[in-house]
């Protein structure tokens, strides 16, 4: 069933430019069992992101526990994230840097002044019955994302963000309900972390238009260092308002939204879309119902079963009593301050995936790995080659060698047992045409585990440069004792003393394959 | 002895008496009043003895004591002890402590001062009779069929009765000058910000303060000194520094110091005339001490009382969600005993009947009828019209004081329409009650420091009070007027009929 929804994403991002598609739909084990009347409607797929990060800050939001994860429950905690009677909030200095930095970043608007505002519910994971957030006046507003189109790599979608606010996380409920009782526990070590929504305007048209801008956004915020983005333990959340236009007949229908909480993969974000554009259009089909007959609706996302399932709701929506918390004073953020963050912000990741391809000439696909390791790998590669002359093979040998040694040995590239320039000049030797991949390879291989330079290395492997003398010498005993290679290149078929470069390698494994193959080649034109 | 701060501090300096024999006299007062007057939630018997022992120890060793080494002081009980229970006079926290001190309490236990228990209050804090307690009510020490006023009913009725010289209140409306004036003492409420909110179970929290009551302004003065302070740890506490505000005490001139007399407030319907009279007969005093009196009026005077009903429960329903039964406090299940499922209950999921029952419980009726009007006022669509304007008119009200403040150095007016109501008298309506506050709760709204001082007694022999009011962060010149008026009166030095003396 998942081809269905595919059909959809990857009609629509062929479509976006161009007309509506039509989309061929059948339903398989849907909620519903109706099947559709009508098979062919023009869908517009509408999908915005909101993404809750938690912030990389020392300590909690508003008090000074630990903000570490899997710590036993209820271990760093305080009367304040505790809600104590009689505790009070004191803002983290960090975390309003930590988000003006996102903010910018995002090309965000950064008010002068920002306030905190308190929304109530009663829950036991919220001990105050109110958690302290952003209403009105957020600390960041108004920008966009800029992502690649997953449809087409050489264009960028322009994704707006409507808002990110500060806020404080809640903790963990646990329910047990084994044995027939009925028990829920509460870890409250989360309670308080810094917690920065980020909302997307609803301008994406795709699950794999999600996707991209979510992997968009994990990378800038982990370039930024603003967070972990943690997906499984749970630093980066997201939830999908998602609704479907549907042009019946040239009139504009809307289905009703739908928020799918929770989400926290990027695997279940792309699932919970696909499968909420299906579901949704058999519900219409079956209902009529659109976006003026019922409010938006709240679900959730159910791994095992693979689908979405509407959560538990009130008669009237919620009303959560937003009103700002007279326990905290409004934060003014001042210009010099915003300048000076601004300043401290460096190439972002997107400008540096253009300028590795501008200035290095490197293929999308391979900017795009280099960007994706971070600032330390970019760092990596810019260094290796400024020493190598030839960045592209730079980083083929990065994408290949480095980063496999990388995996393999579970070495950051920080603390890489061969730095940047050493590899530079292991790739200019090759370049050079003094090495040969598979013994530039040796080399690499001795350096991961000796730190010594790229000359040391050779002189230790014996590998030297063979003088044009032996080289003659090699070629002439090789010939002469294979006179049917002469023969058959005499005869037109050049590719015939390759059997001879495998003997020349073994005789001596310096001995470079191109320059003994025109070796052979010049002696026997003169023969 | 036990009625004058400054007194027993001297007779522990000097030697004339030890801390623990200070101790036990209060405890014996307080043994000796606490059956009829019930000023007390809580007494910390061994704790205030061993700490007295302590500071007569360091005394006979010649190592230096604090300031107020020795000094029983009483706190309301709304705010936080760790060595003692802090119920806010309320079921939800009848068996509550705090895992931690206010930072007022920090203060003063570091200066020496001997926490020797708990005081009385209206459940909450909300109230002006302490009548609305869970632990029983507290009586006038004036005339015990009286109420002594609230929220800080205990806390003024404790110094009434001679059990401590000092204690310590908190005013979210008018709870410390309100009691002080229906008890004939002093209380100070200080500039919001002043001192640490800090382990003061919030009531509403852009109005709180705490403050100290006692017999005379030297005495407050002492131990606001004690308690006050920038705290980094409350975001609206103020980075000032607190100045020397004995120094205040001993000034008696209040030569070129502008008065201004709100004389609308006591020309108002229901104002009792010895209220009147004691305005007036007060006006006389600091004319003779120099100052100069002028009328002043505050223009959205008659808007205070809606405002603060409004804003008050608006922050109150926030605050008090976190009693909810879930982790600490008052936790009922939605059976009784017999395992019958209250009848409202009993279509609600299990946790919300869990809440609902706990709070049900746990509340008493001016708790819950605050919850409701905040809740409602706080809600979608009610929202601009309620809380929204009340903020808007509370802008308003601070712009009156600025203006007035422009021109005059003080204001002069009464604390309350009448002295002391009886018990009952006005706790079925509430709005009677909520009435109390017409002169009080402008310096909340504004956050401007206030005095009560006893400046008259009325036919049944009830004290009054007026009331002084003064510029953000200036205390010091409330302490000044009020200990020029003290130096020439002597309402201060009266006492209930009956009056512990030691």
């Amino acid at each position: 069933m998942a081809s269905v929804a595919g059909a959809v994403a990857d009609s629509y991002n062929a479509g976006f430019l161009g007309s509506p598609f039509s989309l061929s739909f059948t339903p398989i084990d849907m909620p519903t069992s109706t099947r559709l009347a009508s098979d062919r409607y023009p869908v517009t797929v509408i999908i915005g992101l909101e993404v809750h990060a938690q912030l990389k800050t020392q300590t909690k939001l508003f008090c000074g526990c630990a903000t570490q994860f899997g710590m036993p429950a209820n271990t760093q905690v305080c009367p304040v994230c505790l809600g104590m009677p009689g505790a009070l909030p004191v803002i983290n200095r960090e975390a309003i840097e930590l988000s003006v930095r996102t903010g910018l970043a995002l090309n965000c608007s950064i008010p002068p002044l920002t306030k905190w505002d308190r929304k109530q519910y009663f829950y036991p994971d919220l001990p105050k019955g109110y958690q302290i957030s952003q209403f009105d006046l957020p600390i960041c507003a108004d920008g966009y994302l800029d992502i690649t189109d997953p449809a087409d790599p050489d264009s960028t979608r322009h994704i707006g963000i409507v808002r990110a606010h500060l806020e404080e996380d809640a903790g963990k409920s646990m329910h047990d309900e084994s044995a027939g009782v009925s028990d829920t526990k509460i870890d409250l070590n989360r309670c308080g972390t810094p917690l920065l929504e980020i909302v997307s305007q609803p301008d994406l048209r795709s699950a794999a238009e999600a996707k991209e801008y979510l992997s968009e956004l994990k990378l800038l915020l982990t370039h930024l260092a603003v967070s972990d983005c943690e997906m499984q333990e749970g630093s980066l959340r997201a939830d999908a308002n998602v609704n479907l236009h549907l042009d019946v007949d040239g009139k504009k229908v809307a289905t009703p939204i739908v928020e799918v909480k929770n989400l926290n993969s990027f695997r279940n974000v792309q699932r919970a879309i696909d499968y909420e554009v299906e579901r949704q259009l058999v519900a219409w089909e079956d209902s009529g119902e659109t976006i003026n007959d019922a409010p938006k609706r709240t679900f959730g996302w159910d791994d095992a079963s693979e689908r979405t399932f509407p959560q538990r709701e009130k008669e009237e929506s919620a009303d959560y009593r937003y009103f700002p918390d007279p326990d905290l004073l409004p934060v003014r953020l001042p210009r010099d301050m915003i300048d000076e963050i601004r300043s401290s912000l460096g190439e972002l990741p997107a400008v540096t995936r253009t300028r590795l391809q501008n200035q290095y000439g490197l293929k999308f696909y391979d900017a795009d790995v280099i960007v994706n390791q971070g600032p330390a790998m970019i760092d990596y590669f810019e260094t290796a080659a400024s020493h190598s002359g030839d960045p592209k093979k730079t980083s083929s040998w990065i994408m290949q060698e480095v980063m496999r040694t990388i995996k393999e040995r579970d070495v950051e590239i920080q603390s890489f047992p061969v730095p940047p320039n050493r590899l530079g000049e292991l790739v200019h030797k090759i370049v050079d045409g003094k090495l040969d991949n598979a013994r530039a390879r040796d080399v690499f291989e001795y350096l991961l585990d000796h730190d010594e330079n790229v000359d040391t290395a050779l002189a230790a492997l014996g590998i030297e440069a063979v003088g044009e003398d032996d080289l003659l010498e090699l070629c002439r005993e090789l010939l002469a004792a294979n006179p049917q290679v002469v023969e058959d290149v005499q005869g037109g078929k050049q590719q015939a003393v390759g059997a001879l470069i495998g003997k020349a390698r073994a005789k001596n494994p310096n001995a470079n394959p191109k320059a003994v193959r025109q070796t052979l080649l010049d002696l026997i034109a003169q023969a | 002895m036990l009625d004058s701060t400054s007194t027993i501090l001297e007779l522990l300096r000097s030697g004339d008496a030890t801390a623990r024999e200070v101790t036990e006299q209060a405890l014996r007062a307080i043994g000796a009043t606490q059956p009829s007057i019930n000023a007390y939630t809580h007494v910390a018997y061994d704790a205030a003895l061993n700490a007295a022992e302590a500071v007569d120890r360091d005394r006979k060793a010649g190592r230096p004591l604090p300031p107020l080494a020795g000094l029983p002081v009483a706190i309301k009980d709304v705010l936080c002890t760790a060595d003692m229970p802090t119920t806010c006079s309320s079921n939800m926290l009848r068996n509550f402590t705090p895992p931690y001190d206010a930072t007022i309490v920090a203060n003063l236990k570091r200066a020496g001062a001997i926490v020797i228990g708990k005081t009385n209050m209206d459940e909450f804090a909300m109230g002006a009779s302490t009548e609305t307690s869970a632990m029983g009510l507290t009586r006038n020490p004036w005339d015990e069929d009286r109420t002594p006023g609230g929220s800080s009913g205990g806390a003024a009725a404790a110094v009434a009765s001679g059990t401590v010289p000092l204690s310590i209140g908190t005013d979210t409306g008018g709870s410390i000058r309100q009691p002080a004036a229906f008890c004939g003492i002093t209380g100070l409420k200080p500039t919001y910000g002043r001192c640490s909110r800090l382990g003061l179970v919030a009531f509403a929290s852009s109005l709180d303060q705490a403050g100290p009551l006692g017999w005379s302004v030297e005495d407050v003065a002492i131990g606001l000194q004690a308690m006050a302070g920038y705290d980094p740890a409350d975001s609206t506490s103020v980075d000032q520094e607190v100045p020397d505000l004995q120094s205040a005490v001993a000034t008696d001139n209040l030569q070129g110091v502008r008065i201004g007399v709100l004389r609308d407030s006591i020309d108002q319907e229901g104002v009792a005339p010895s209220v009147r009279k004691a305005v007036s007969d007060a006006e006389k005093v600091f004319t003779d001490l120099g100052a100069e009196i002028v009328e002043v009026s505050l223009r959205h005077s008659p808007y205070w009382v809606p405002t603060y009903y409004v804003i008050a429960p608006c922050e109150a329903s926030s605050n008090l969600s976190r009693f909810d039964g879930a982790h600490y406090g008052h936790r009922q299940s939605a059976q009784d005993a017999d395992g019958a499922v209250d009848e409202s209950l009993a279509k609600a999921e299990p946790l919300e009947a869990m809440y609902r029952a706990s709070r049900a419980a746990g509340f008493g009726s001016e708790v819950k009828r605050r919850i409701m009007v905040g809740t409602y006022a706080l809600s979608a669509g009610y929202y601009d019209a309620y809380y929204n304007q009340a903020l808007k008119v509370r802008r308003l009200i601070r712009g009156d004081y600025d203006t007035a403040f422009e021109s005059v150095d003080l204001l002069l007016g009464p604390v309350t329409p009448s002295p002391a109501f009886g018990l009952g008298e006005n706790i079925d309506d509430p709005i009677a009650m909520y009435l109390c506050d017409l002169f009080t709760v402008g310096a909340n709204l504004a956050g401007v420091p206030a005095l009560s001082l006893p400046a008259g007694v009325d036919d049944e022999g009830l004290p009054v009070g007026i009331q002084l009011q003064a510029p953000v962060m200036q205390e010091a010149k409330l302490i000044a007027a009020g200990a020029g008026f003290q130096s020439k009166t002597e309402y201060h030095r009266l006492r209930p009929s009956g009056f512990i003396v030691s």
